[in-house]
């Protein structure tokens, strides 16, 4: 049993695509010598930045022969047939052998193929594999035409076992097979020989590399904590950027350096970012201050001087780096406490979307919002409009403009800092620029959902304006393309509302941003008349008084941008007025129907979303089918509730045999009421009841219906699972006993509408038809 | 950090570089006679990287970037700085060696330092092109670009071009110690006249920056980007022979006026008049001119395997 080494040796492999790339290469490697017959025993893949290795072990030494039948011509059939047979299977007339068959003689050959030895197998996958490997970037190099992710150096093809190694030969592009390698680039630069894989993993180690990157990666987590250790501080962990930093080394020698103390009132975020981004540093934090005071750097060399000269070289650009940091954050500074201005105004000039305006026009669709997600969220009304007026002006920050993904992080900062110069009192401070913090949130399906009132009212507002607008556009995901992350905007809504418990009712809300949007963005399509339409419909949609809306809606109306707040007393320039005489006819009768459909439709969505969303969370689809075909279900709250309880109560035994009676009363009622023309609803009397079990049916539905009624008015789901749950026994019982369709039409009738009580205790619930099983 | 082999001047380390790579064979040339943001713009580069021909050139370009102005205040940041540009077609084998062998000459041992090659792609919108490579640091400072061209002005590059760029002002003061730009002697320090890097370039940096950002006639820039335009659509549309029946096509004079089209749109960019969504058009409208010149290159003598007999 011959083990199999592999090695690619190449110029720089980027970091990001190692971890890939060694599961490409075991992948396609093992894939293809079992496809051609082989067998193994284990494999495993390496990765360091400057090579790809694969070691197969107890590899077969030749797959094995193979034999096939096949039958040909009749042996009275003209020689053409004949010949042709020959050809096709490489045998001789000789070699065949004639059999009867059920119309006579039949030749038949027997081909077979000797099994091929594992070399040649070796050979063949490897080079299709080194030819076709998927590299998410690859480029040619010199005058060749092979592309790999860099320029390809050499190849190790090695297969051995107890009477030794032998290089499997193959020539790719003019890189032949050996047996020979390089160590480190400076420490080891001379070839070696080696004769497997333990030998290859020994060697490269006495050559100053690491092959393993997991070990690498532990290398430096040991020596990065114990050189903070011996300070007293902690390194801030991050996975992602060990994984990376284990994939730009091949002998990582990790060092520790301190920041300056001119740098240490910069933020943390801000010190963390600049660190990690430009230099990849790790974060050292001070327990006792709470401060990151120090960082460590990853050398990819042992040197004379332990490293002196790289850490000072470190700590020189980390300087630099940190002095453009706190020039951009004491300009900032200056800049929030002023007021912030000056970014106000700034965002007007930034493009959000073509068709949907400015960063500036579309705070304040959010701050418009923000004022009704408010009021479901309980959040102080002023406070959510306020900061949502404020949190995005960091995007026009310098810190911000260096650093995008701090976005958020330093509105916290500069918003805190605006508020201090404000005199606000601390807590409203506190609520404002967390919210500005946090409005983004949640980003991801693992990240955290906020929980303040403020920041659950502006983090709402934003996503719903992202969903209505483009909604209102028509760019909706389709398929894996969702440029604009809408399915990631709508499970954010759906968390926010879920983790807080927030009762919303989507639908009016929904259909009132649309109507905005649809007489507003690029495509809009009203004139003087229709806007005077759409603005009766809004005010009528929002239950608020037409007159009101006038100024408030005349600002939003247009987006040249003047104009931020609303205000009574405003006038109109002519421009504006313009603006809104010009567009295009259209009724506002119109509008308010398409901005109903395109409302239901993103609902529709959300839906989808929530049901991806529930299922996680182990709730059976149709038992999400069953709830969203009740009315209510735009408060995705109480959907997620009943379904949450009736999904617990269908894993109990009651709740399983109900189902099947709720759907067999339904069953027989859908049948009589085809027949019989009449839907049975009222009406069942105890009076003509003819059996105990019937009698004790009504006396459950008595007990049942009203503290059903009463559970769901109160939105105690589980409490109305338990009263329908306590039908279970008693409409077993009358299935078992009774006979629906007697010749008595009294009682078939009376027990037809008895029959209509229980669909209807159901219906109260959930449309059990749509429940599976 | 001092020893023997250190350079004492900014001229020192471009001397080193010089005759370094004249010593691997390469072609020392001079800058190109006109305003480019980068190395890359130099027809050296840019042109020769398309074709068959074997090509090995290097070369100092001063280059311009409007908007990085600051008056001479910022410690790394300069409108004009100089950029140091190699470029090897076919792209040879030992080209990383030929790299690291440069930082040695300039004092840059990499026994002592650490030097990595940090995956790095890199793509001109404006040129058409892009290629893959990496950022090369030294202690945790980008140095170099070092770059394997896949594509230029549209055109698959074949062979394979390897460009090194380095950024000479920032390389200096990491290998002299300076911190900052202005402080950098610039010939050598015991020179009976010392002239350090502000001596020659303080009042420059000034003048330019208050220029780049508030005094550049953007109304005659938006005229001769649309002059640039088409004068090089012209050039390009003019007929292949001239009046006496030679062959000529003119794809370096087109190209100036693209290269003069690039540097006005930077400067217009400077001057804050390009929004974000006319930003897109303009770069396309420079691509535009840099393929269809690409293209003509294409068709002379210079993209030819082998040069015509005289």
């Amino acid at each position: 049993m011959p083990d199999l080494l592999i090695e690619l040796f190449s110029e720089e492999i980027p970091a990001r695509m190692q971890a890939r790339a060694r599961a490409d290469l075991q992948r396609l490697v093992t894939d293809g010598l079992v496809e051609a017959g082989l067998t193994y025993t284990s494999a495993g893949a390496f990765s360091t930045p400057r090579r790809l290795a694969l070691t197969v072990e107890g590899l077969s030494a030749n797959s094995p022969t193979t034999r096939e039948e096949r039958k040909g011509p009749r042996t009275d059939a003209p020689d053409a047939a004949l010949d042709g047979f020959l050809r096709s299977t490489g045998l001789t007339r000789d070699q065949l052998e004639a059999r009867d068959d059920k119309k006579g003689q039949v030749w038949f050959a027997t081909i077979t193929k000797p099994g091929r030895p594992a070399a040649d197998i070796v050979a063949d996958v490897l080079e299709r594999t080194i030819r076709d490997f998927p590299w998410p970037k690859s480029m040619r190099w010199g005058a060749g035409s092979l592309r790999w992710v860099r320029p390809l150096h050499s190849i190790i093809c090695l297969l051995s076992d107890e009477s030794g190694s032998t290089v499997v030969p193959l020539t790719v592009e003019g890189i032949t097979s050996g047996n020979t390698t390089r160590g480190h680039r400076f420490m080891a630069p001379d070839a070696f020989t080696v004769t497997g894989f333990d030998d290859y993993v020994a060697k490269l180690r006495r050559a100053r590399v690491m092959l393993d990157s997991d070990e690498r990666a532990a290398a430096i987590r040991q020596e990065a904590d114990s050189l903070a250790f011996a300070r007293g501080w902690d390194i801030v962990p991050d996975d992602g950027l060990l994984a990376e930093v284990a994939g730009l080394v091949e002998w990582p020698v990790p060092l520790m350096g301190v920041i300056e103390d001119r740098f240490l009132d910069l933020p943390p975020e801000v010190l963390q970012t600049s660190m990690k981004e430009h230099q990849k540093f790790f974060s050292a934090r001070n327990p006792k201050t709470g401060r990151i005071e120090g960082f460590v750097t990853v050398a990819n060399i042992v040197t004379p001087d332990d490293g002196a000269t790289i850490l000072a070289g470190n700590q020189r650009v980390l300087a630099a780096r940190l002095s453009d940091a706190a020039f951009f954050y004491d300009n900032d500074l200056r800049e929030a406490r002023a007021g912030m201005e000056n970014w106000a105004e700034g965002l007007k000039s930034v493009t959000f979307h073509n068709e949907l305006g400015s960063q500036a026009a579309r705070v304040r669709r959010i701050a418009h919002i923000a004022r009704e997600t408010a009021i479901a969220v309980g959040a102080d009304v002023e406070h959510a409009v306020l900061a949502a007026n404020l949190a995005k002006l960091d995007l026009r920050s310098a810190m911000v403009g260096e650093f995008p993904e701090l976005q958020g992080v330093m509105g916290k900062y500069y918003v805190g800092e605006a508020g201090k110069q404000q005199n606000a009192d601390e807590a409203s401070i506190e609520a404002i620029s967390k919210a500005a913090r946090e409005h983004y949130a949640p980003l991801g399906p693992s990240d955290e959902v906020p929980t303040a009132p403020v920041s659950v009212a502006v983090a709402l507002a934003d996503k719903i304006d992202i969903l209505s607008s483009f909604w209102a556009i028509d760019e909706k995901p389709t398929g894996s393309k969702d440029p604009f992350a809408l399915r990631r905007a709508a499970l954010g809504v759906i968390r926010l509302l879920l983790n807080n418990d927030i009762k919303l009712q989507l639908n009016s809300l929904l259909v009132g941003r649309l109507l905005w949007a649809l007489s507003n963005f690029g495509n809009a399509k009203s004139n003087r008349e229709g806007i005077d339409n759409a603005r009766k419909a809004y005010a009528q949609a929002l239950g608020v008084d037409e007159d009101q809306l006038m100024a408030e809606e005349l600002v939003t109306q247009f987006q040249t941008g003047e104009i931020v707040m609303p205000s009574a007393s405003m006038t109109l320039d002519s421009n504006t007025l313009h603006a809104i005489l010009d567009r295009p006819k259209t009724s506002g009768q119109d509008l308010l129907s398409d901005a109903e459909s395109i409302a239901s439709d993103l609902l529709a969505f959300l839906h989808d979303r929530l049901k991806v969303y529930l299922r996680d969370q182990g709730i059976r689809h149709d038992i999400i089918d069953a709830v969203l075909a009740q009315p209510g279900n735009d408060d995705l709250v109480l959907v997620a509730n009943r379904a949450t309880a009736l999904n617990d109560m269908l894993k109990t035994d009651d709740g399983k045999n109900l189902t099947q009676g709720i759907k067999r009363a339904s069953n027989i009622l859908t049948q009589a009421e085809a027949k019989d023309g009449v839907e049975y609803r009222f009406g069942a009397d105890p009076k003509f009841a003819e059996t105990d079990e019937e009698r004790a049916l009504f006396t459950a539905l008595d007990t049942a219906e009203p503290a059903i009624k009463d559970a769901m008015a109160k939105e105690d789901f589980p409490a109305a699972m338990t009263a329908i749950a306590a039908l279970r026994g008693p409409i077993d019982a009358f299935f078992e006993a009774v006979q629906v369709n007697t010749d008595n039409q009294i009682v078939r009738r009376n027990r037809l509408n008895l029959l209509s009580r229980i669909r209807e205790a159901g219906r109260q619930i959930a449309d059990f038809g749509k429940i599976e099983g | 950090m001092t020893s023997p082999n250190k350079p004492r001047s900014f001229q020192e380390v471009i001397l080193r570089l010089q005759n370094y790579w004249a010593a691997q064979g390469c072609a020392v040339l001079q800058p190109y006679d006109m305003e480019v943001g980068a190395g890359t713009f130099h027809p050296a580069t840019t042109l020769r990287a398309l074709g068959e021909r074997p090509w090995a050139a290097a070369y100092v370009q001063p280059s311009r970037r409007p908007t990085d102005g600051r008056y001479g205040e910022n410690p790394n940041r300069l409108q004009h700085y100089y950029q140091y540009q190699v470029i090897i077609k076919p792209s040879p084998a030992n080209l990383q060696d030929l790299y690291l062998g440069s930082l040695k000459a300039i004092g840059l041992d990499p026994m002592v330092h650490d030097v990595r090659f940090v995956e790095d792609d890199w793509e001109s919108p404006t040129l058409g092109a892009w290629g893959l490579g990496w950022e090369v640091w030294c202690d945790g400072m980008e140095v170099s670009q070092f770059t394997y061209f896949q594509q230029v002005g549209g055109h698959d590059c074949r062979p394979v071009s390897g460009e090194l760029t380095y950024g000479l002002e920032r390389l200096a003061m990491y290998v002299l110690g300076v911190e900052h730009v202005m402080d950098m002697p610039f010939n050598d320090p015991d020179s009976p006249i010392r002239l350090t890097y502000a001596d020659i370039f303080r009042q420059t940096e000034r003048e330019y920056s208050r220029w780049n950002f508030d005094q550049a006639d953007t109304d005659m820039l938006f005229q001769h980007f649309k002059d640039a335009e088409d004068e090089c659509a012209r050039i390009l549309a003019a007929p292949e022979t001239d009046s006496a029946g030679r062959r000529i096509p003119m794809a370096h004079p087109a190209y100036d006026q693209c290269i003069k089209a690039s540097h006005i749109f930077n400067l217009l960019d400077a001057r804050g008049v390009i929004s974000v969504t006319e930003r897109q058009a303009y770069i396309g409208r420079v691509r535009a001119l840099a393929k269809a010149c690409a293209d003509l290159f294409l068709t002379t003598d210079a993209a030819q395997l082998e040069a015509p007999a005289a």
